[in-house]
């Protein structure tokens, strides 16, 4: 299978043999991705799986231990500071929080990039900015400060700051996260939106499982450190995989444990000590 | 015992680990600092929010020290018929110590607390990491300015308090005990040295603001990013704040002073 997808030329993300370790503990053990040009790709497992970390390697703010992490053909833990940088201009990211900028305003927020990394006239941010914000629904709130936002509206500030500068490709962590259901069709309905208008790449890293087959073309389902499954929503809801229907519909009990690794119950009652 | 001896090891080579950090931090703030000379509206914010704000704190406090130095001094010098002396004694104490070294304990608590609390939180809310991902560097945006702001506004904040601290100790001499105005203020005139005394506090103020602001600004970066991780950061810059300025009070005065 991965034999096939290294054939494919319109690969803009490709990790190969990713292993990334924090101390003794391995996060990624040998893991491979492809985000496919202009596709939403969803990247989903259970917490503290190291979906996160697969949207920092690709950002470059983690380097893998082993492995390699390309995107648009440049090897990420390679490139220096100034490359790096650079190719981050191209790349958007949404935070799990938002990450807006508390002492600026929302229209401040989203021209942050623009004044950084451009030298436009005012009157020029001031209209891209605008149309930014058009696009997310909040042009009237230009003027609150993100402490004035409901968590919904922050996010879809966030995506507004995050196509500032036209990026190929933009990420998304945990975008549904503790989100009303209006909210959270909003986000989804954007999403799809910008990938297709804006003729981006999208990765979200979640594990809302409705949501994000709903909007996804292609998902990769990971659990510790590597890819248990991967494939589109269609085929992936048909797994064989006990594994996969576990997580997919949610259950609590299956081949991931309901129970910490324990020793036996009633040896542990009758032992009577603290430990 | 060996238990004992490992334990101080492994404090050692932590406290090492992070003085490193702590230097290796600095130093990329001061490599950036040149990238600043665009940055004026960013420079001139940050030197009102650690600076300007920080002002009604020292100049009450000022006003207040040197109140209560007219006061004891008056009362000690008065035994030996010296009360004439007031104003030298008042104006060499503030000078030469009181002036930077409170100020620098004030600024701690008033300015270096915010501050790391601050960019604490922005490590915290992904600010930081969202920073990064925009391709802007938070040590040209947000560490390097807030630095400068120390290092620009503590000697500015010190003389404050050492001029309020004369102006009270005189309303207190002058006022209310009775010295003569001449007196006391061409005392101070004849003793106090431009170069021996001004200028080694400048210099003692302009230290205390580099180690100052290093340690509030390394903080909020070193923070762990929870709820705890920054109220013990916070904490952490107050006290090391103050044993550092204590400390390299004594070398200073040592050094500048003589007297070891």
């Amino acid at each position: 299978m991965s034999e096939e997808i290294l054939e494919t030329p319109d690969v803009l993300v490709r990790l190969r043999g990713v292993t990334f370790k924090r101390g003794d503990r391995m996060i990624l053990d040998g893991m491979d991705i492809d985000i496919v040009r202009g596709k939403i790709t969803t990247i989903m497992g259970p917490s503290g799986t190291g979906k996160t970390t697969v949207l920092r390697l690709i950002g470059g703010q983690l380097n893998p231990d082993a492995g390699l992490v390309e995107v648009d053909g440049q090897n990420v833990p390679k490139l220096d500071r100034r490359g790096l940088f650079a190719l981050r201009k191209r790349m958007g990211m949404m935070f799990q929080s938002g990450a807006l900028f508390s002492d600026l305003s929302v229209f401040e927020n989203v021209a942050f990039p623009l004044r950084e990394h451009t030298k436009l006239p005012e009157n020029m941010i001031r209209d891209l900015v605008l149309m930014k914000l058009e696009a997310v629904g909040l042009r009237g709130a230009r003027a609150l400060m993100p402490s004035e936002l409901s968590g919904g509206m922050a996010r879809r500030v966030a995506m507004a700051r995050a196509i500032a500068l036209d990026p190929m490709m933009i990420m998304y962590d945990e975008p549904f996260t503790g989100q009303d259901p209006i909210t959270v069709g909003v986000i989804m309905k954007l999403i799809r939106m910008l990938n297709d208008n804006l003729g981006l790449t999208s990765v979200i890293v979640s594990h809302d499982v409705q949501e994000v087959a709903a909007i996804s073309d292609y998902m990769y389902l990971i659990s510790d450190g590597k890819v248990v499954d991967h494939g589109d929503p269609d085929v992936l809801g048909r797994s064989a995989s006990p594994w996969v229907q576990q997580f997919l519909s949610g259950l609590a009990d299956g081949p991931a444990g309901f129970h910490f690794p324990a020793p036996d119950y009633a040896e542990d009652l009758l032992a009577g000590t603290a430990n | 015992m060996l238990e004992w001896l490992r334990r101080i090891g492994a404090r050692a080579l932590l406290f090492f680990e992070r003085l490193g950090r702590a230097l290796l931090f600095l130093l990329r703030v001061v490599a950036v600092l040149p990238q600043l000379v665009g940055e004026f509206r960013l420079c001139i914010t940050q030197i009102y929010s650690v600076g300007v704000l920080s002002m009604q704190l020292i100049a009450i406090s000022g006003l207040t020290v040197g109140m209560v130095l007219g006061l004891q001094g008056y009362n000690t010098l008065v035994d030996f018929g010296a009360e004439q002396s007031l104003g030298q004694a008042v104006a060499l104490s503030l000078v030469r110590e009181l002036g930077p070294v409170l100020t620098a304990l004030l600024f701690a608590g008033r300015a270096g607390s915010a501050l790391t609390a601050e960019i604490g939180l922005m490590r915290v809310t992904e600010q930081l990491p969202a920073m990064e991902m925009m391709a802007v560097d938070p040590f040209r945006r947000v560490f390097a300015p807030r630095f400068l702001a120390g290092v620009v506004s503590m000697p500015l904040l010190a003389a404050m308090f050492s001029a309020l601290g004369i102006i009270g100790g005189s309303m207190i001499g002058v006022g209310l005990l009775g010295i003569d105005s001449g007196a006391f203020w061409s005392q101070m005139q004849a003793k106090v040295d431009i170069y021996d005394d001004i200028l080694n506090g400048v210099i003692k103020s302009v230290v205390f603001g580099v180690v100052a602001t290093w340690i509030a600004v390394f903080e909020g970066f070193d923070a762990s990013p929870t709820t705890e991780g920054v109220s013990r950061a916070t904490t952490r810059t107050v006290v090391h704040t103050a044993f550092a300025v204590l400390g390299l009070d004594f070398v200073l005065t040592a050094l500048m002073f003589g007297g070891l």
